[in-house]
């Protein structure tokens, strides 16, 4: 028996808030009823349901993927929520992936949601909770201060600039000024914004990272057969890769993420991919923080060691550029709520690749694009190619 | 793709009231190696994916999953983990086998409950916070209403419930992987504390430590790695309304559907026939009796009889939970699902010593994920 070929058929996305009104289970519904709508399906063609949704901390609920069962759509259904921190977003698909390629399905849901605003007053507090209780807890670290490290050891790797950064962040934000459901679309923001925000732990400045969200976003997976009867225009999933590297990220080079470069060397293969910087049309790199979609492209093996500044002071990154990255306006601009914002950028890819992304559409028909995730302690990514 | 997956190994560290000697870490590294060896596998050179089993909320850790890799080889690898019970993570696995993309999958479960110094703050955590939390229900009251209706709508009585904890806790003293062996008689399980009428003490599973680690193979692989590879012959699992307000307080739907899915999968009209031996949730010695009839193990509201007239004894029709169930085991919170398909497992090798089962063939595993959820697996091995 050969492999089953799957495909996205339909998508919906909540809009991106600060702090939405409505509660976990309120918003994926929203996303659900909006999937279900676009390729004109109801609950009772879904035979299985994924969920995504980061650290149970966030809302204080013990098994938050029990708590968002029914809102998700999964009331008895099979029901599994896969986790693999910031890296989740687009690993929800590969997850629905397997549960069709396995042949045990044909048509699965595919939610990831996200209400960050219940962390009271900020949701950076329960990230003190991800680091080791013995040896990081008692330092008191947070992400910015890790991911600060980072970006530090990034730019002097390679004597990248401040500026050469934040032209990602300018990027991104104009670009989602397209984007109906953004936050933080900013048609005329400038490099020297950014620069000049204040600094949150150096070399992060405010506007270098992408802000607490709340949203959702779904998606309806289905098996070969079934899309074509759903869809003349299915988009289909033609390579997955995951890979999660040591928890003692204090022993790794943070210069170079070594892990997206197996994820995504994973899903060229299986995809047939052997020249990826020719044959990828649209990249959505994980961008929570602006230095993060260069550190990724270097990953994705889409661009040399230290050599994506200058793709982006180029102007090849752009939605008219020759590989445009993030042209839904990224985490940056779009928002960032954890699980729903990597689910975003393969709901982009897809109205992307179907001519249905509006005033964001990429020019020239593209035929093919890649979405990247990353997560826990800067120590996995996940990678899902698709294609028409 | 394979369309056969069958189960190559398995390895266990446990299963105790305390560990206060090991990290579970190490609890997850002792099963993991032992699960290698069993299979004759070297995690880095052969195995192609890893599932583990854990909530954050269990491991006082946010985003859980980033402590998993290195204890099992499985660094720079395909791994991700399922929020789920082990025989979710179980069938995730088995769905990765089936795809074609990877031929040997390993899956871990672990508990290390007595880390928890607040168990019951953690697990009342996991109702509504809006609707429920108020209210301040502790986890065993939910139980005990839900027993309540479950005696009510089935006439079962006390004592039946009773005798599923005297059977499972008896079991266990055959079992040296057990941590809760005891011989009780239905009188001291029945006048233990009433911790939420008519739920009294000794019909809750006390907590344990431990862990599980099971490797799959697609069919030509399992083949040639063992001559005793036991079949995966169907999944199933199931998630009713999370909802305390709207959901069947008598029966387990969650496990009928599991078990329908399951069913289809193995080809099995009938239940009854097929089914040899079974290992079911019994987190409260009730959940047994009600799981067997969503599992059409047994006629409707005919479990509790049955037991009582030995029927689920280890030399009855139908042994259930001849491991010990979670009664005589220890509830192993995210593991507790791998450990029936543990006992599933040992008991279709032959290895399973003074308390192997005779002429079987074909057992189920089945798991709840616990108050307040309506969630479930089910998972049917064969050799």
């Amino acid at each position: 028996m050969s492999k089953r070929k799957v495909a996205v058929v339909g998508a919906g996305m909540t809009r991106f808030v600060r702090r939405a009104q409505e509660t976990g289970k309120e918003l994926s519904w929203q996303a659900v009823r909006m999937a279900l709508d676009s390729c004109e399906m109801t609950m009772d063609d879904i035979e299985a349901v994924c969920l995504g949704t980061a650290p149970d901390a966030f809302d204080g609920v013990h098994m938050k993927g029990e708590y968002l069962s029914d809102g998700a759509g999964a009331w008895r259904k099979p029901y599994m929520r896969s986790y693999v921190g910031g890296g989740t977003g687009v690993f929800v698909p590969i997850q629905a992936w397997y549960h069709i390629a396995s042949g045990l399905f044909d048509v699965c849901l595919v939610v990831a949601e996200e209400k960050m605003s219940s962390y009271y007053p900020h949701a950076q507090a329960a990230f003190l909770t991800i680091f080791d209780h013995t040896t990081e807890r008692p330092l008191k670290p947070n992400l910015l201060w890790i991911f600060a490290l980072e970006m530090n050891r990034y730019m002097q790797t390679y004597g990248i600039s401040k500026a050469d950064i934040a032209r990602v962040a300018v990027k991104n934000k104009r670009n989602a000024a397209d984007h109906p459901c953004a936050l933080l679309g900013d048609k005329n923001i400038t490099v020297e914004d950014v620069l000049n925000s204040e600094v949150l732990a150096w070399p992060v400045n405010r506007l270098d990272v992408s802000p607490v969200t709340d949203g959702a976003v779904a998606l309806v997976l289905a098996a070969e057969h079934v899309a074509k009867r759903i869809t003349d225009k299915p988009v289909w999933i033609e390579g997955v890769g995951w890979s999660l590297d040591t928890a003692h990220w204090t022993n790794r080079d943070l210069a170079y993420p070594r892990y997206v470069e197996y994820a995504a060397r994973m899903a060229y293969e299986m995809a047939g991919i052997k020249e990826p910087r020719k044959e990828i049309h649209i990249v959505e790199p994980y961008d929570p923080f602006d230095y993060k979609e260069l550190h990724h492209l270097e990953g994705l093996l889409l661009a040399d060691r230290g050599q994506a500044p200058q793709l982006v002071a180029d102007g090849v990154t752009l939605r008219n550029g020759n590989m445009p990255v993030c042209p839904s306006g990224g985490l940056l601009g779009v928002g960032n709520p954890i699980a729903a914002a990597g689910l975003m950028k393969i709901a982009e890819l897809f109205w992307q690749l179907r001519g249905e992304a509006g005033a964001r559409q990429v020019p020239g028909h593209p035929k093919r694009g890649l979405a990247q995730a990353w997560g826990d302690l800067m120590q996995v990514g996940t990678v899902v190619i698709m294609g028409r | 793709m394979s369309e056969r997956v069958a189960i190559v190994g398995v390895g266990w560290a446990g299963f105790r009231p305390v560990t206060p000697e090991v990290s579970y870490k190490e609890l997850m590294y002792a099963a993991a190696v032992r699960a290698y060896a069993d299979a004759g596998v070297d995690p880095l050179r052969d195995i192609d994916s890893f599932v583990t089993v854990a909530e954050d909320f269990h491991e006082g850790t946010s985003i859980f999953d980033e402590y998993t890799p290195d204890q099992l080889g499985a660094v720079l690898k395909p791994m991700h983990t399922i929020g789920g019970d082990g025989l979710h993570g179980l069938a995730a696995a088995y769905m990765l086998v089936r795809t074609g993309q990877f031929s040997i999958v390993a899956v871990e479960g672990h508990s290390k409950a007595s880390n928890i110094l607040t168990l019951p703050e953690i697990t009342a955590y996991a109702q509504d916070p809006v609707l429920n939390r108020p209210l301040r229900l502790n986890t065993h009251f939910i139980a005990g209403l839900e027993m309540n209706r479950y005696l009510y709508e089935t006439g079962t009585s006390q004592e039946q419930c009773a005798a599923v904890t005297a059977k499972n806790r008896r079991n266990a003293l055959d079992n040296p992987s057990a941590a809760y062996g005891a011989d009780l008689t239905l009188a001291e399980v029945l006048d233990s504390q009433f911790l939420a009428w008519p739920l009294s003490r000794h019909q809750v599973s006390e907590h344990a430590d431990g862990a599980i680690v099971m490797v799959l193979a697609a069919e030509e692989i399992a083949l040639r790695l063992t001559d005793s590879p036991v079949w995966i012959l169907g999944t199933g699992w199931c998630s009713d309304s999370p909802s305390l307000e709207n959901r069947d307080w008598g029966q387990a739907v969650y496990a009928r559907q599991a078990a329908g899915m399951a069913y289809r999968q193995a080809g099995i009209r009938s239940p009854q026939a097929a089914i040899d031996f079974a290992e079911v949730d019994d987190t409260y010695a009730y959940k047994e009796l009600q799981s067997l009839e969503a599992l059409r193990l047994v006629p409707a509201a005919s479990a509790g009889l049955l037991t009582e007239e030995g029927a689920t004894q280890p030399d009855g029709e139908l042994p259930v939970n001849v491991s010990g169930g979670s009664q005589g085991m220890g509830n192993l919170l995210d593991a507790t699902g791998l450990a029936r398909a543990l006992e599933v497992v040992v008991q279709l090798r032959g290895e399973a010593g003074p308390r192997q089962l005779k002429d079987i063939q074909i057992g189920l595993a089945q798991s709840w994920r616990g108050v307040p959820t309506a969630s479930g697996a089910v998972v049917i091995l064969g050799n």
